[in-house]
């Protein structure tokens, strides 16, 4: 193929060949930073919670007299009584938060008394027996706590928690060697540690700002009733028994006292809507960067079509000379293909760069990470292939001009 | 003759259907992308109080120590107990105020249901001067109901409705809680976006409040914070209630008003002595640490615009950008393949001048119909922001009048501007030689 007639020919039309060219490197600076940040909240969507998140629901349970809450230890457990009893409920528990929820009590975590920096910044999560099995999560190492270990926490007197089950990612953080079963962790008071009685599987702490992602996956479980305004329980219904076990266990929370307030709105939650809500930014960017990104390739490929379409006709009269003069309607068709090409080439080339100065200008701005080579060549493979698919159609009708062309006036 | 050459744009647009659909089109979706992420933005990052927002600041003390501080030892977002109550005992502001979380229970009258929550804040007096609550009945209670620990409240129209089916309830006993309180206001609507004054109990859109009693009278019934309570990771020791009420936490925020920049900086100065004194007296063991934060300047430090907003807001600008660049190509397309056309009509004695005027009007009724697109998908668009923000944001966002107008601004301009270079070439044509080539 012929570059140099293809050049000299550009040279008649710069405007439009620098229009092209800008507008292919624009799309492909965005489309490429887009679909980088698609991945980005998909991968955090995607991160297991630890929890088996099926047929497993919330309450959010206000005590309707907030000055007595110091007395609701024996109310929570005869809530779970009635809970655990009902025929549509596997199991139950009382807690202050739970995975995914977004808000909740975090406590720096120690490995001595005198340490200033904190070792992690954990989830506390109040628990009993029943937590476990509730939540679908295993222990991989230690004991559950028993019964009789949950007792009544009253925030206002905090005194040192004697024994803790910490979740895996925490266990590796603080004890590196994989021994933490016995072992002192100074999590709520420095006069005295708690005791690492058990490690879970994997799961998740209630963190799910970006921000916080280091400690996403760091929780410590203690066993008691926290005696505050707000009491939450996780139920498990039994399998295919969820909107059943919803109503149930509510009808029998009320029935046990009504002196509590359960929102009508949002006051009990699946775990499919808690994670939904935990996500919903991420679901949205993602959303909407690929419809910016459709809309946008789209709307370039129209640009391309639309420009070449009249280049075509302009030179209707010209490549009727060329097919006089012997050339093929392959020779047509790969000129156009080719002046295309190195247009495209030159977009991709300086889209590249503009991606890489938006995605670095992003890392300062938005704390994002750093671009992937991999989606840059992703987006110029697209834009490559878009760009010569969209110059197909004109193009055949370029090769389909009949010499005879040549000897009509323009 | 601009009208005229409307006419000939409008006659144009139905020439080549294709093109035209095109530029329509690009300009549209342009437009619609901007629009929609614009009005999210220019909630998330309004002035929520633009007469005062210049006099209000938030007070801030360091109270546990550097160790415990964020990055730039920028102290806690809040204060504890003891350092809110003694800056507002000392009135060295010409307003302070200072405030917590509250969520009491309500029973409806002759209702069969459970108990509502109401949710708002125990706060004093001045809180409702300053950040200016208006008033559907009576009004805020006074420094005197303050210091007497009074039972009074005040109620938002929306629970007045609940209760009392919106008649003046000025007067009338409401029990939160199983404490009976007389209500002594009952505010107008009152939900300024972002709340500024809330921020760090992660209130900033939420749901407006619904109640207000005073503080000496939340602290006295013992009332806990159904907010935030940020230790920062320094130990706490609490045997007691007491303990617990004067615990080194951030839970309170404390405002001040301060007219002149003047008072600002005399107020800061307080603040520097207050926590050197304090340092004096052994109770902090570090240097003074304290900020006076504006309102800007506290949303700006607390980071209040969702990075999804910006982010969103930039791709979408970029996107318009593309969609400008795609029109340039297309109407210099256009208007070239009427080189012929324009050549009779100079060589017929039209100006340079008036060639561009027509093509320009021709640009600008693609831009019109471009910015009625525009609009219409705008308002489609409007349906998905629930998609990409928390509704509590999402419903901030609205179709008004002056977003209307700008859409088909903004859409009309950008065709005008897109269409410089096509006219001026337009303008450019050789009578002589496209006369000659025909």
């Amino acid at each position: 193929m012929q570059i140099k007639p293809i050049l000299t020919a550009m040279r008649h039309h710069k405007a439009g060949t620098i229009l092209i060219a800008f507008q292919i490197a624009l799309t492909l600076a965005i489309v490429c930073n887009a679909l980088f940040i698609i991945q980005q909240r998909v991968t955090r969507v995607m991160r297991p919670s630890g929890v088996e998140e099926a047929n497993l629901f919330a309450i959010d349970n206000q005590w309707a007299d907030s000055a007595s809450v110091q007395n609701v230890g024996a109310q929570i457990r005869a809530d779970l009584t009635a809970l655990r009893q009902l025929g549509s409920v596997q199991d139950a528990y009382a807690t202050n938060s739970f995975p995914l929820r977004g808000w909740g009590w975090d406590n720096y975590v120690r490995l001595r008394p005198d340490q200033v920096h904190r070792t992690s910044d954990s989830a506390i999560f109040f628990t009993d027996d029943h937590t476990l099995a509730t939540l679908g999560v295993k222990l991989i190492e230690g004991r559950n706590f028993t019964s009789s270990e949950a007792h009544d926490v009253s925030i206002k007197t905090l005194a040192a928690w004697p024994e803790i089950i910490i979740s895996k990612d925490l266990a590796k953080k603080t004890f590196p060697d994989g021994h933490a079963v016995g072992k002192p962790l100074y999590v709520n008071s420095d006069a005295s540690p708690s005791v690492v009685v058990g490690v879970t599987d994997t799961l998740q702490s209630h963190m799910t700002d970006s921000d916080i992602t280091p400690f996403a996956y760091d929780a410590v479980l203690v066993p008691g009733y926290l005696l505050q305004g707000m009491t939450r329980y996780v139920i498990r219904a039994r399998p295919g028994q969820l909107q059943a076990a919803m109503r149930d266990a509510k009808r029998a929370l009320v029935t046990q006292s009504r002196m509590r307030i359960i929102d009508p709105k949002d006051g009990v939650r699946t775990f499919a809507q808690v994670r939904a809500k935990a996500y919903e930014r991420d679901y949205g960017m993602a959303m909407l960067m690929g419809i910016v990104s459709v809309v946008l390739l789209a709307i370039t490929a129209a640009g391309i079509v639309g420009l070449t379409s009249f280049w075509v006709g302009q030179r209707r009269k010209q490549i009727g000379i060329r097919r006089a003069l012997g050339a093929t309607r392959a020779d047509i068709l790969s000129y156009f293909l080719t002046e295309n090409a190195m247009i495209g080439g030159c977009g991709v080339i300086v889209g590249i760069l503009l991606a890489l100065g938006i995605n670095l200008w992003m890392v300062m701005r938005f704390e994002m990470a750093h671009l992937s080579g991999l989606y840059v060549l992703i987006a110029a493979a697209i834009l490559l292939l878009l760009g010569q698919g969209a110059v197909l159609a004109p193009a055949l009708r370029a090769s389909r001009v009949s010499p005879v062309e040549a000897t009509r006036p323009a | 003759m601009l009208a005229h050459y409307l006419q000939l744009g409008l006659r144009s647009l139905r020439r080549n259907p294709m093109l035209t659909a095109l530029m329509v089109m690009a300009i549209g979706f342009g437009v619609a992308a901007s629009m929609i992420t614009w009005s999210v933005f220019r909630v998330v990052s309004g002035n929520p109080i633009p007469d005062k927002s210049e006099a209000l600041y938030t007070a801030l003390i360091d109270n546990r120590g550097p160790q415990y501080n964020n990055a730039g030892n920028e102290p806690p977002e809040a204060l504890d107990y003891d350092e809110a109550v003694a800056l507002i005992r000392a009135r060295k502001a010409a307003h302070q105020t200072l405030f917590y979380n509250i969520g009491l229970s309500v029973m409806p009258e002759g209702s069969h249901d459970l108990p509502l929550n109401a949710s708002g804040y125990a706060t004093n007096t001045d809180f409702f001067n300053m950040f200016e609550v208006p008033f559907q009945y009576g009004g805020a209670w006074t420094a005197a109901d303050d210091d007497a620990r009074a039972a009074v409240a005040i109620i938002s129209s929306d629970l007045n409705n609940k209760l009392f089916g919106g008649a003046n309830s000025v007067g009338r006993e409401v029990t939160f809680d199983q404490h009976t309180y007389r209500i002594i206001g009952v505010t107008g609507h009152w939900d300024p976006k972002p709340r500024y004054f809330d921020v760090f109990a992660g209130m900033t859109y939420a749901e407006p409040p619904d109640v207000y009693i005073p503080f000496t009278r939340a602290i006295d019934l013992k009332i806990d914070t159904s907010g935030r309570n940020n230790c920062g990771g320094a130990p706490v020791h609490i045997e007691s209630a007491e303990a617990w009420l004067h615990r080194q936490c951030a839970w309170i925020p404390v405002w001040v008003e301060l007219s002149t920049k003047a008072d600002a900086q005399r107020y800061l100065d307080f603040l520097t002595a207050y926590a050197a004194e304090q340092q004096r007296a052994g109770h902090f063991n570090w240097p003074p640490n304290v900020r006076l934060r504006s309102v800007m300047n506290w949303l700006d430090f607390e980071h209040v615009v969702p990075p999804e907003s910006r982010i969103s807001l930039f791709v979408s600008v970029g996107f318009f950008v593309i969609c400008m660049v795609n029109t340039i190509g297309l109407l210099l397309a256009k208007f070239m393949r009427r080189s012929a056309e324009i050549g009779v009509r100079r060589a017929l004695g039209a100006t340079r001048r008036e060639v561009y005027e027509q093509f320009l009007m021709e640009a600008a009724t693609v831009g019109l119909a471009g910015g009625m697109l525009g609009l219409i998908l705008t308002a489609i668009g409007m349906q998905g922001v629930s998609l990409l923000f928390e509704p509590e944001i999402a419903r901030l966002a609205h179709l008004d009048f002056s977003l209307l107008v700008m859409a088909i601004g903004v859409a009309v301009l950008a065709a005008l501007i897109a269409a410089f270079y096509p006219s001026w070439r337009a303008a450019q044509v050789q009578p002589a030689w496209q006369l000659k080539s025909n």
